[in-house]
């Protein structure tokens, strides 16, 4: 390296010996890669093709067996059975605003709380702990209890609000679909699986907000301070402008993970009472009516629409608005 | 973490403090206003800071609370009086026996639940972490063909929704004989974690200097070598940060244990146990022994290496 200019002479094997530790560079990158390639590749990437074919094929969970790929035809019938099935616009609906109302919700949430425990205060770090507990909570475990909370026996809620709030009965949160309150129709059920993973998924909002607000620069904000700004001022002109991107990316991943979760909504309904989405629906023609071709057909739609999301969201990255 | 944002905290406020001072100073010339838009959002802000932070702390560790009280009173009691606290002497452990006991002596098998999950994290872990491990280095060492592919990929896996890639894998698992298998469920934990863990240890790794790989190279350690010698010592706090998420996560994964074991009470998770559990008329006591029982080595880890989890987790949100 330092004879650089002066030593012409073995040019030929310096060459050689720096080409070859480049060749072992590509080498061992492709080496050290190649395991995790294998397993996601295998089951991510492959599946993930086969859901396309098999949402084109009329195949029943008894068909697997004796399956072979002379079998393979192409029908779009099962795009067809799937979109004109009763229910399905209604399960698009509530999938789209569980997943709006829960974007909106736990990022609020996290936004607020992370301005709240932006400055320090004794046991900040203790409280900080403690909002992290539902993101921690084995789902299980969290509906569980939230269930058991709901309960219209024993459970927590209904006993306050019997005893203290004057309900005439108790009320069955997870089954029922909507009560009128002063004339207004409020959906019951669908409004606990968007509270239960709002509070589910709040803490991670927050975590990251309260990472981007870390790398805010101070001299930006104290100048609008001294410039006169309150703050609210100085969070909507200073602060909102740099935390655009972050909120931008945790709304688009939220969605995507609220658009297709079945897990919280299939332990504390199951798809009752109103809260059924398209992901519920993909588990049941699967395991209910042993149908891979229709459920894999909800799955293909359900993909094609997180896609078109994923356009847009880069298309506005692109064109600098986030 | 937390100091450097303390520190942070310091320097602003008596910023602040001065900042206003000096307004006041500009403006006395048109008279002392009490209650100017400053002095007033500052004061409500204040007393809403405080209440929101109460009512998070409450709504976020009240349910886990909820439940760790009602496991331990008697099923009778919670039915006679729901919003009861049990006395100190009344306080009754039988649920968590009665959870744990296998089903032969009249309890709810959870002690084996535990045992397969504890089985199958640990695996997913070992054999996540060591892909991560290698990936991560060559994606922050190694310049090779395809390196900003192969990562672009990992992040699309992570988007692939969950519930449609069962379908497939449901397809595939039942034709190649996996179902009812708890390496199938090791596999796909480690699909789903491998992209997380690798994120996280790339941001460990890039905080290794290159120069104390180079050196190690140059006194004659090969790929590996530097990779177990002094890469992974380095970077420890951030690999068994790394090791506790994907334990975690696979300890919690509840759709495929549903899919893959739900006929093979024998080979239940903790997940899977609980929820099915809650399908029968189980006692809600044991129901919530049951579910604390899952939760506190999870919680009680996370808590334990919260600043490395974060710090890992979000060290992408500072650039923005």
């Amino acid at each position: 390296m330092s004879g650089r200019g002066t030593a012409s002479a073995p040019t030929l094997p310096r060459s050689r010996r720096v080409r070859t530790r480049r060749e072992r560079e590509e080498l061992h990158g492709r080496l050290l890669v190649a395991p995790t390639l294998v397993v996601v590749g295998a089951v991510v990437l492959f599946p993930f093709l086969a859901v396309f074919v098999l949402s084109l094929q009329d195949m029943r969970l008894i068909d697997i067996r004796g399956f072979s790929p002379a079998d393979l035809e192409v029908t779009l019938d099962n795009f067809a059975r799937v979109l004109s099935s009763a229910g399905f616009w209604a399960a698009a609906r509530t999938t789209l605003v569980y997943a709006a109302v829960t974007t909106v919700g736990s990022l609020l949430a996290g936004l607020v709380l992370a301005l709240a425990l932006r400055r320090p205060f004794a046991g900040r770090g203790a409280v900080r702990g403690l909002l992290l507990v539902p993101y921690v909570l084995p789902v299980v475990a969290a509906t569980t209890i939230w269930s058991t909370l709901l309960n219209p026996q024993y459970g927590a809620v209904n006993e306050i609000g019997q005893r203290f709030l004057g309900w005439s009965a108790p009320i069955n949160f997870l089954t029922t679909h909507g009560i009128d309150i002063a004339g207004i129709p409020v959906p019951v059920a669908l409004s606990v699986v968007i509270l239960f993973e709002i509070w589910k998924s709040f803490p991670l909002a927050f975590l990251f907000i309260t990472a981007r607000l870390q790398a805010v620069p101070r001299d930006l904000e104290e100048a609008a301070v001294v410039d006169g700004a309150s703050p609210t001022q100085v969070f909507r002109h200073v602060l909102l402008p740099q935390l655009a991107g972050v909120l931008a990316l945790l709304a688009l991943l939220r969605f995507i993970w609220s658009f297709q979760n079945f897990t919280d909504i299939w332990l504390l309904t199951g798809g009752a009472g109103g809260t059924e989405v398209v992901a519920v629906r993909v588990y049941e023609e699967l395991v209910t009516r042993a149908n891979i071709g229709t459920a894999s057909a909800l799955g293909v739609l359900m993909t094609l629409a997180l896609a078109g999301l994923l356009v847009l969201y880069l298309r506005m990255v692109r064109k600098g608005r986030v | 973490m937390a100091d450097r944002h303390a520190a942070a905290g310091a320097r602003g406020r008596p910023g602040e403090l001065d900042a206003s001072a000096g307004r006041r100073g500009h403006r006395s010339g048109t008279r002392r206003r009490p209650l100017d838009r400053h002095t007033l959002e500052v004061g409500i802000l204040g007393v809403l800071r405080i209440a929101v932070i109460a009512a998070a702390v409450a709504a976020s560790a009240g349910p886990l609370l909820y439940g760790a009280v009602l496991s331990v009173r008697p099923f009778g009691d919670v039915v006679a009086d729901p919003l009861a606290l049990p006395a100190l002497g009344e306080v009754d452990l039988s649920a968590y026996a009665r959870a744990m006991a296998d089903e032969a002596a009249g309890g709810f098998g959870l002690a084996r639940f535990m045992r397969t999950s504890v089985t199958v994290a640990v695996w997913t872990t070992v054999l996540a972490v060591a892909c991560s491990v290698l990936g991560a280095y060559a994606a922050v060492r190694l310049r090779f063909f395809g390196r900003d592919t192969v990562n672009g990929f990992f992040l699309a896996v992570y988007l692939f929704p969950g519930i449609v890639l069962a379908v497939p894998l449901f397809v595939l698992f039942s034709r190649i004989g996996l179902t009812g298998s708890l390496v199938g469920l090791v596999i796909i934990y480690m699909a789903q974690t491998i992209p997380v863990s690798l994120y996280m240890l790339r941001g460990y790794f890039q905080a290794v200097p290159a120069g104390v790989e180079e050196a190690a190279e140059v006194d004659g350690c090969n790929r590996v070598q530097v990779i177990t010698r002094v890469v992974l010592p380095m970077a420890l706090p951030g690999v068994a940060a790394t090791g506790l998420y994907v334990f975690m996560i696979a300890w919690n994964e509840f759709l495929f244990a549903l899919l893959f074991l739900v006929d093979d009470r024998q080979r239940w998770t903790v997940s899977l146990g609980i929820a099915r559990l809650a399908d029968f008329a189980v006692p809600a006591p044991v129901l919530m022994a049951g579910s604390i029982a899952i939760t506190v080595p999870v919680v009680a880890g996370f808590l334990l290496a919260q600043r490395l989890l974060v710090s890992g987790l979000t060290a992408g949100a500072e650039k923005g």
